[in-house]
């Protein structure tokens, strides 16, 4: 069987737009591909009639500032992301998370907009960007809007973005400024299936005395989508970062999680004895990153 | 229809191909370039890698039309005007270039890693490689040789890494690359899959995807109605013997009455085109009444098990293999010291990169018939003369192949040929029938080529495995640390066809006391079948699983002694002089204390501690040693044919060819073939080629198995060159060097090619006493194991090994076999495992099943130990498997020293590693199936 018949790489959104327009729902969006003609040589999505491939509409390139954003246009790829000056000293988990996806090759082709449009709930690249508090751009026949990205999840693999009809346009987050750090963690397993375990990320605002005032976490797998740790960032603002209180806040998020038992990729246990051990480290790379002024990433 | 237009290699197309297609079939079909491989369809082999505007990229999933416009760089635009680029000299130089199948994608890889740091004015790091390759695969070289090549490339100063070995005589112990390694470099070796015949249609089978069914009916009408379906065949249409199989011809062609795994082959398919062939596939209808699985070796010998085979006259036992020494009752009451304890190991998968492949030509094809275009490179292939039904396949045994072809074809052996093409990987993996009958049986009826290829999904789900096993073993030992007694039982899943499984779990058995001087001996093993996977051979070929267990049980044995691990093992290896627990004297090449010596030494140089904390990291060296027989043993006649043919060239200079249908799946045996016959014609290697595996024109070479080719086709090939050499020195004495006696003897009508039937010495079938084999390889390997102890991870960081190989014919090569063994050994111990549930398959695509990666590939230092054995040509034994059979015990070993923690089943799980450490538990086993203890087997008439 033919994965798609007709192959499209449009010029411009409108075009892209028109193009899923006229063939009403047997086309489909395509970034780089990776996960989805995969879905589509495995059975777990039907072929569609047609191909729409954005990653050349003029503009949605690259990675770009505008409006006080960093704005990440639906063509770029994890591998443009990783080695984004900006992004790597503003949204260090983010480039963090694009940077362990798969192999070069992988990374050479595979857009973070199909990651997020994808809707895994481990996928890193999302678990990065949710950390940032990130928003999606979408576009359709009724225009372009921004959304947040942490309403697009629906379910495992089910976001509210069609892509038969739906064009993810560009995702954008507020650069870490003076006294804000991220960072980003993941547990891989070496049998079995190449996804995570789980991964981890964080993003923390101090203010001058170094008392947390704002506060992220991102944590994937666990549960049917990304997912934040809303307990445990309430937890961290108004008091100061220590260790302490970062293993008190991985104790509050434990108590919120639902972690997965699963013999093929990790058990309810480790995944948990993974967040207890690795999300304090994550806190402190990030407080580390905020005090040093969104510095090169420490170690 | 819009075109694509790229540029390749310098080179501007505009293509009219269908908007669907992939890169990789862009390159490979419309434009010939078939050096670009496909390994499984998944980004996650890496090596259909090619570079789109300077980017790796994985072509085998990238539409072409993504690459519009853009600039495409393969393997073939890489040397430039004869000049090789400085990757695939290095290559060359490192030998790290096996199978080849891999080469193009690590090659391609790795070259835009090298323009990326050339214009950055950086310098290449061994870090930046293997980020580079980090999804990149090779199963053959271990990787260390790879990183090696790419920094020599990158214009370092990198060495080969060639362990130092007897002083050269004037071919044989030079280190050499393979004479087939340019090919594969450039991307001109071709493999099954890139050959194309006019007229060719392409074949697929509708397999089970149930464990265990009684088919009730198959209905092929719809199919066969389909627009370009040519043929689509059942068990019906099998003119000759139905069955199949090496040992036992248990294995349908076609299933009728019933399916015994998820892989059984029900109904193919020929059609005009792969798509056709794959949407006839869901077309064809079969009725199954779904019977209970037996699911593991155990469960199947249990009364009441439901049946595989109901005309097998033993139920579920395959058979039950018994080897005896002395008297375990006695053995026992003499020991002060007694370690009983049960291991699991997996079903494992070979991986190799190349799924199988097979093209039959039907006799009397004539290409002209059909108007598609000449390849006009062809030296044997497409413009060849098919003037009797040819196989071209990549087989591990090409004559068995002809016998099985011939057999279902209804015709006698020579009626058929084999041609055997490049092999991309076997590791004991292609011995068994894949497509070969399918495709010559669809060629029969529909009088046209047929390629039957296999997906890597297909080729995971389909071909025989290495065996699970259960093995309880219990050792005893006197205070002063002497072995007094070993019993073992071992249970092996055989799957649902016998394959190899007798063979490989007599290895298992045989081997079941380790390298040692027992004097009491009680080994059984029952071989089952069941509803998994079929079992067969692969690299260590049972000896793999049962020295986990034995040399797990020598290092708790060390510890129960208050003993150091070297010290227990040296006290009890076997040496000359030594019986071994079938009865065998030990009369020769014994170089196992050698091994473990200079091991030992190495391991304990500067500063030597067992075990270290460091970081958040316990480190820890493990020991463990092996031992495995070169040849077929047990009484099975052992021999191999080789001609060799002498001419001289247009400028008179004589020139040799070997011919002989031994198989090369990457382990460099043209080289060390060329080398015997160079040295005994006493000619330069580069002057003697090697044509492998055409059953037309090379005599028998016997299965490439059993690491027995560098002795029985070594000693072919050696004495075929010595009786030609005499027989030109004897019909011209006066003659001044070979090419006068060349000349002289086509002058005198003296033939110029000699054969020689060599039969290696007579074994002695297992239970009857005396040798069971000719030759013994003998290595000793330590594990520097990191265990995070935050995570439970396990990184192997350094490995040294000793490896008795006799004599080393070509240190190069040999050093390939060493490393890349020792790799694949960690992987069983820490990440492969098939995943059957019910004997339905888990592992269905390649992302469910981790081979070691360039990460995971540990620093090697190796030593040659050569123990001449009598016989070997040169005093060589085989080297194919040893290094692939202790890792995973020393790995064990190693991660009990430092965590305190036994793991005794594979692969070691870091989940529940860490859960051990962090309860305090002293051993665990992996949460798969059953994990209750096994009883001894006992017997009637037994105690």
């Amino acid at each position: 069987m033919e994965h798609w018949k007709h192959y499209h790489a449009p010029a411009s959104v409108e075009e892209a737009v028109a193009l899923l327009d006229r063939y009403s729902g047997v086309a489909r969006v395509m970034g780089g591909g990776t996960d989805l003609l995969l879905d589509i040589s495995q059975g777990r999505c039907p072929a569609p009639e047609a191909m729409v491939d954005p990653t050349r509409i003029e503009g949605l390139t690259g990675i770009t500032r505008a409006d006080g954003y960093i704005v990440i246009g639906c063509g770029a790829t994890h591998t443009m992301i990783t080695q984004n000056e900006d992004i790597v000293r503003h949204g260090s988990c983010l480039a963090e998370s694009c940077g362990v996806i798969g192999g070069p090759q992988v990374r050479n082709v595979a857009t973070l907009a199909g990651n997020i449009a994808h809707a895994m709930p481990a996928g890193d690249g999302t678990i990065g960007l949710l950390a940032l508090d990130g928003e999606v751009e979408t576009a359709d026949n009724t225009g372009r809007c921004w959304t947040p990205l942490a309403d697009v999840f629906l379910g495992p693999g089910l976001s509210a973005i069609d892509p038969y009809c739906t064009l993810l346009t560009r995702l954008r987050f507020k650069p870490t400024g003076p006294l804000c750090g991220s960072a980003f963690y993941r547990v891989m397993r070496p049998q079995g299936v190449a996804l995570p375990m789980i991964s981890m990320a964080a993003c923390l605002q101090l203010d001058g005395q170094h008392d947390i005032v704002a506060a992220r976490i991102s944590i994937g797998p666990a549960g049917p989508i990304p997912h934040l740790a809303i307990k445990a960032m309430e937890f961290l603002v108004s008091g100061p970062a220590t260790s302490e209180r970062f293993e008190e806040a991985t104790e509050v998020a434990l108590g919120k999680l639902t972690l997965r038992d699963s013999k093929y990729r990790a058990s309810r246990e480790y995944r948990e004895e993974m967040v207890r051990t690795h999300l304090p480290r994550v806190l402190a790379r990030a407080t580390q990153r905020a005090v040093d002024g969104n510095g090169e990433r420490a170690q | 229809m819009s075109k694509l237009n790229l540029t390749v290699n310098g080179k501007r197309f505009e293509l009219d191909v269908p908007q669907s297609r992939y890169l990789a079939r862009v390159l490979r079909e419309d434009l010939g370039l078939t050096g670009t491989k496909v390994g499984c369809n998944e980004a996650e082999c890496g090596i259909c890698t090619v570079l789109v505007d300077g980017t790796p990229v994985n072509s085998c999933v990238y539409p072409a039309f993504k690459a519009q416009g853009a600039r495409v760089e393969t393997i073939e635009g890489l040397s430039a005007d004869g000049l090789l680029h400085p990757l695939q000299q290095a290559f060359q130089d490192h030998g790290a270039v096996q199978c080849g199948i891999c080469t193009p994608g690590l090659i391609m890889t790795s070259k835009a890693l090298l323009d990326e740091k050339a214009a950055a004015g950086e310098t290449v790091s061994a870090d930046d490689v293997k980020a580079a390759l980090k999804d990149t695969s090779c199963r053959c070289t271990g990787y260390q040789s790879v990183i090696r090549a790419v920094l020599q490339a990158s214009g370092q100063e990198s060495k080969p890494y060639i362990p130092e070995t007897r002083a050269p005589e004037q071919e044989i112990g030079k280190a050499q690359p393979n004479p087939d390694a340019l090919a594969k470099l450039t991307g001109r070796a071709r493999f099954t899959d890139d050959y194309q015949f006019p007229g060719m249609l392409h074949a697929r089978t509708l397999r089970a995807g149930i464990p265990h069914g009684r088919i009730r009916y198959i209905d092929t009408s719809a199919a066969l109605e389909l627009p370009g379906v040519q043929a689509v065949l059942t068990h019906e249409d099998v003119p000759g013997r139905k069955r199949h199989g090496l040992v036992v011809v248990d294995w349908p062609v076609l299933c009728s009455g019933k399916v015994r795994y998820a892989g059984d082959a029900v109904a193919i398919v020929a059609a005009d085109s792969k798509e056709i062939a794959a949407e006839a596939l869901d077309l064809i209808q079969v009725g199954y009444e779904e019977l209970p699985a037996v699911s593991s070796a155990v469960d199947a010998l249990k009364p009441g098990a439901p049946l595989v085979h109901e005309d097998w006259p033993d139920g579920n036992l395959l058979k039950h293999i018994k080897v005896a020494k002395g008297d375990i009752e006695e053995g026992f009451s003499a020991a002060d010291v007694v370690v009983d304890r049960t291991y699991r190991t997996p079903t494992v998968e070979h991986l190799f990169l190349e799924p199988e492949c097979s093209i039959a030509v039907p006799a009397g094809y004539d290409p002209a018939v059909f108007d598609g275009h000449h390849d006009h490179r062809a030296q044997r292939g497409e413009t060849a003369v098919h003037d009797k039904a040819t196989v071209y396949v990549g087989s591990q045994i090409p004559y068995a192949d002809r016998d099985q072809v011939a057999a279902a074809l209804g015709v006698e052996p020579e009626a058929v040929r084999i041609v055997a093409t490049l092999m991309g990987g076997g590791f004991g993996g292609k011995e068994d029938i894949a497509g070969q009958i399918h495709a010559a049986l669809l060629a029969e009826v529909t009088g046209r080529p047929v390629k039957m290829l296999y997906s890597r999904q297909e080729s995971l789900l389909f071909h025989p495995k290495r065996h699970a096993t259960v093995i309880r073993i219990r050792t005893g030992a006197t205070r002063d640390g002497k072995l007094t007694a070993v019993q073992s039982t071992i249970y092996g899943d055989g799957g649902a066809y016998a394959s190899l499984s007798e063979k490989v779990l007599t290895r298992a058995t045989t081997h079941a006391s380790g390298p040692y001087d027992v004097p009491h001996v009680k080994v059984d093993c029952l071989a089952a079948y069941t509803n998994n996977a079929p079992c067969g051979a692969f690299r260590g070929f049972g000896v793999s699983q049962s020295c986990f267990a034995v040399e797990s049980n020598m290092d708790i044995l060390a510890g129960k002694l208050g003993m150091d691990p070297v010290e227990l093992r040296r006290k009890n290896t076997l040496d000359v002089g030594s019986v071994t627990c079938t009865g065998q004297l030990m009369r020769e090449s014994v170089g196992l204390n050698e091994c473990i010596d200079r091991v030992n030494a190495d391991m304990r140089s500067d500063d030597f501690r067992w075990t270290w904390e460091e970081g958040g990291s316990r480190f820890a060296w493990g020991l463990a040693v092996g031992y495995k027989n070169t040849g077929l043993g047990g009484g099975a006649p052992d021999q191999a044919t080789a001609e060799v043919g002498l001419w001289l060239d247009d400028e008179d200079k004589p020139r040799a060819e070997v011919r002989i249908s031994s198989a090369e799946l990457g382990q460099g045996l043209p080289a060390v073939l060329a080398a015997c016959a160079a040295e005994e014609l006493g000619l330069p290697r580069s002057r003697v080629s090697v044509l492998l595996g055409d059953t037309d024109y090379c005599p028998d070479g016997g299965p490439t198995t059993a690491s027995r080719q560098t002795y029985v086709s070594g000693n072919a090939a050696r004495l075929a060159a010595r009786r030609l050499r005499l027989r030109l020195m004897a019909a011209c004495n006066q003659c001044d060097g070979l090419a006068d006696s060349i000349a002289s003897a086509a002058r005198n009508g003296i033939s110029t090619t000699a054969q020689y039937e060599y039969h290696a010495p007579q074994t002695q079938p297992l239970g009857t006493g005396g040798d069971m084999h000719f030759a013994f390889g003998f290595c000793a390997q330590a594990v520097l194991c990191e265990i995070e102890m935050d995570s439970g991870a396990v990184h192997v960081r350094k490995v040294i090994a000793a490896h008795d190989v006799g004599r080393a014919i070509n240190p190069l090569t040999l050093e390939g076999q060493v490393e890349g063994g020792i790799v694949m050994c960690i992987g069983y111990a820490l990440s492969e495992h098939y995943i059957q549930e019910q004997g339905q398959p888990w592992t269905t695509v390649m992302a469910r099943y981790s081979a070691p990666r360039i990460e995971h590939a540990p620093e090697i230092v190796s030593h040659i130990v050569e123990h001449e054995t009598s016989e070997g040509p040169y005093g060589a034994k085989g080297v194919g498997e040893l290094p692939s059979i202790p890792t995973s015990a020393a790995i064990t070993n190693a991660i009990q020293r430092a965590t305190g923690v036994r793991v005794r089943s594979l692969p070691v799980d870091q989940d529940q590693l860490l859960l051990a450490m962090k309860a305090g538990l002293d051993q665990v086993e992996l949460g798969w199936g059953d994990s209750s203890p096994i009883p001894f087997v006992t017997f009637e008439g037994e105690s």
